[in-house]
């Protein structure tokens, strides 16, 4: 666990259920981070995230189409095709990439991406403040 | 601090497991020195599954009975082709060829997805997230040998769902969610385990399972309809149904298993075009989570409307697969990887495994004697310590016929009902016979010690199914 900079902790954010089994993430800021980061800052990425996967999972007149046709064809496009799903799975990456590059770097955070988590947590690292220059 | 059960790890030790006697306190360094090729995720994935071209099929271990299910549509589609088709080309239509032809290749296509593709598994929480959930855990009290029960409410849509901590992944399962012992996984909306095509039945694969049987149903149903019409047009003309199967031999084999097959096929698509049409899975139909039966309760997952119910379910956006089967591990990932459990013995417990599954050899005798779906699922909730062999739990469990097939169909819950059965799981004589040992993978043993009188979690954590390596079949 102890790896090249030093990890002072680590922070995860839960999930939050009460809209069903979509991926959403909970808001609360913890506590852990006040000394870091804003919390409207964090709240505002979280919610970010919150958007996106509420977007990929969106049950709209696309992901229909996308499933009608792909059941007539007995799934066979899913091998071809990229999911909508996959598309915003990329998106999100991007999205923590740049949050990560421009806000939290600085600060001796990572965000880490939560599919690398199997969509359980959001992964906040908190690098020791020594490794940082100020 | 806790007392954690960490083994040291000799990695020369590996390949002879031997059963290791008390737990020592040891860190969790035991890192495997293999630092030749790059290692994909798969090969040191956790559970009891297989892995086959380099990561990109994934079945459970244990294939059930998926030869046999290939075998007899193979087989029943092979001598439509042969004995019936070239007679009713001839005197009815060539239709029925292409029909026959379109019907099957869905059969075949849906059915090999079932089986090759990742049902939602959830990967395994990593060391730093089960200690985070430990700690806000023990916050509530002092937990030292004996852990409480871990659960924790949540309210969906105005429902209280409880989510329940499990021991082998380390996480507290999200809502629809289940660990299926068979493949010693947690798999999101978990369905069912289903034999007849070896893997769970979750989330990412219940679209391909529902429309594999619905298309057999369909299959079944027309071989057995031109079947009949062969069999009807030949003994035309006073000549006799004997003399009609005479000719024709490959027939009566097909008539026999379709005449038993279709009953069975098509209640159990009509089961899930219920299950479907409600947005419930054969796990939470079983239990009677949402029936009502304890209280005003409702499905907080359902949508309230048939349509959008079967559209959310069969055409809502495909999730990707949580486990990245093929991607590469970091070169200095030890505590992930770097464990073999110890399997004790007891490996009986399922505690709350939602799984409808029976062993091969009760199946192909149920098979042989009738492929009538009974019931399914009997639930694990063992409330009573599961220490027991597994082959006294399949004494414990039902002894009755009834309890064998699975894709589950009906719920006739078994005798034992859903509440705090004692326990079940039929799981197999396969399992109760390795006597292999695997040591835990120090960093997830939050070790229970045996005393667990308290609910299923804890005698599982006794099983420890932790990291496990499955070996390239």
């Amino acid at each position: 666990m102890r790896q090249q900079t030093a990890i002072a902790a680590k922070v995860f954010i839960q999930r939050d259920y009460t809209n069903g089994t979509v991926c959403q993430f909970q808001t609360k800021f913890p506590s852990e981070l006040e000394t870091r980061i804003e919390k409207q800052q964090f709240e505002e990425t979280v919610r970010t995230l919150n958007n996106l996967y509420a977007e990929a999972e969106k049950l709209g007149s696309q992901s229909y189409i996308e499933g009608c046709l792909a059941c007539l064809t007995a799934y066979t496009i899913f091998l071809c095709m990229e999911t909508h799903y996959e598309k915003v799975l990329k998106k999100i990456a991007k999205y923590i990439q740049e949050q990560n590059d421009k806000i939290y770097a600085p600060r001796g955070l990572l965000l880490t991406d939560p599919i690398e988590r199997g969509l359980r947590v959001i992964e906040v690292t908190i690098f020791e403040d020594r490794s940082l220059t100020r | 601090m806790k007392n954690c059960d960490y083994q040291q790890i000799e990695p020369q030790a590996l390949p002879t497991p031997t059963p290791i006697p008390p737990p020592h306190h040891g860190d969790s360094s035991d890192k495997r020195d293999e630092p030749r090729r790059p290692r994909r995720k798969w090969e040191v994935f956790p559970g009891k599954n297989r892995f086959y071209c380099d990561g990109r099929i994934m079945m459970a271990r244990q294939s059930g009975v998926l030869p046999l299910t290939l075998a007899l549509i193979l087989v029943t589609t092979g001598l439509f082709f042969i004995f019936d088709c070239p007679f009713l080309v001839k005197h009815l239509t060539s239709c029925i060829p292409v029909i026959g032809g379109v019907l099957f290749g869905f059969v075949i296509i849906t059915l090999l997805q079932t089986s090759f593709t990742d049902p939602g598994i959830l990967p395994r929480a990593t060391p730093d997230e089960a200690a985070d959930i430990e700690k806000q855990i023990d916050n509530t009290g002092n937990a030292c040998y004996r852990p409480p029960p871990r659960t924790k409410e949540v309210v969906i849509n105005q429902q209280v769902v409880k989510l329940k901590y499990c021991f082998t992944c380390k996480m507290f399962r999200p809502p629809r969610t289940s660990h299926c012992s068979l493949c010693d996984n947690c798999v999101e909306r978990f369905d069912h385990h289903c034999p007849w095509v070896g893997n769970c039945v979750g989330k990412r694969n219940y679209r391909f399972f529902y429309t594999f049987i619905v298309s057999l149903s369909f299959l079944t149903a027309f071989i057995f309809g031109c079947v009949t019409t062969h069999l009807a047009l030949r003994a035309q003309d006073g000549k006799g149904l004997v003399f009609a199967l005479q000719e024709s031999p490959g027939s009566a084999v097909e008539l026999v298993i379709c005449f038993f097959s279709v009953w069975s096929i098509l209640g159990l698509s009509g089961f899930h075009t219920y299950l479907v049409s409600s947005n419930r899975t054969t796990n939470e139909d079983i239990k009677g989570s949402w029936s009502g039966k304890t209280g005003d309760v409702t499905n907080p997952y359902s949508h309230g409307n048939i349509l959008i119910n079967c559209c959310s379910v069969l055409c809502g956006p495909m999730p990707p697969s949580l486990i990245n089967r093929r991607g590469f591990l970091p070169a200095d990932e030890s505590a992930q990887t770097a464990g073999m459990d110890i399997e004790l013995q007891t490996l009986a417990t399922k505690s709350e495994i939602n799984v409808c599954t029976q062993g091969t050899k009760d199946l192909l005798e149920s098979a042989t004697l009738s492929l009538l779906l009974s019931t399914s699922c009997p639930q694990g909730k063992p409330q009573t310590a599961q220490t027991c062999l597994d082959n006294s739990s399949t004494v414990n469990s039902d002894p009755s016929p009834e309890l064998s097939t699975s894709c589950g169909a009906r719920h006739t819950t078994n005798s034992t009902g859903d509440t705090s059965s004692p326990h079940h799981t039929k799981t197999r004589s396969k399992k109760s016979k390795q006597a292999t040992v695997h040591i835990h993978n120090p960093a997830f043993d939050v070790h229970a010690s045996p005393t667990s009188s308290d609910t299923g979690p804890s005698s599982k954590a006794r099983d420890h199914k932790g990291a496990r390596f499955t070996t390239l079949h």
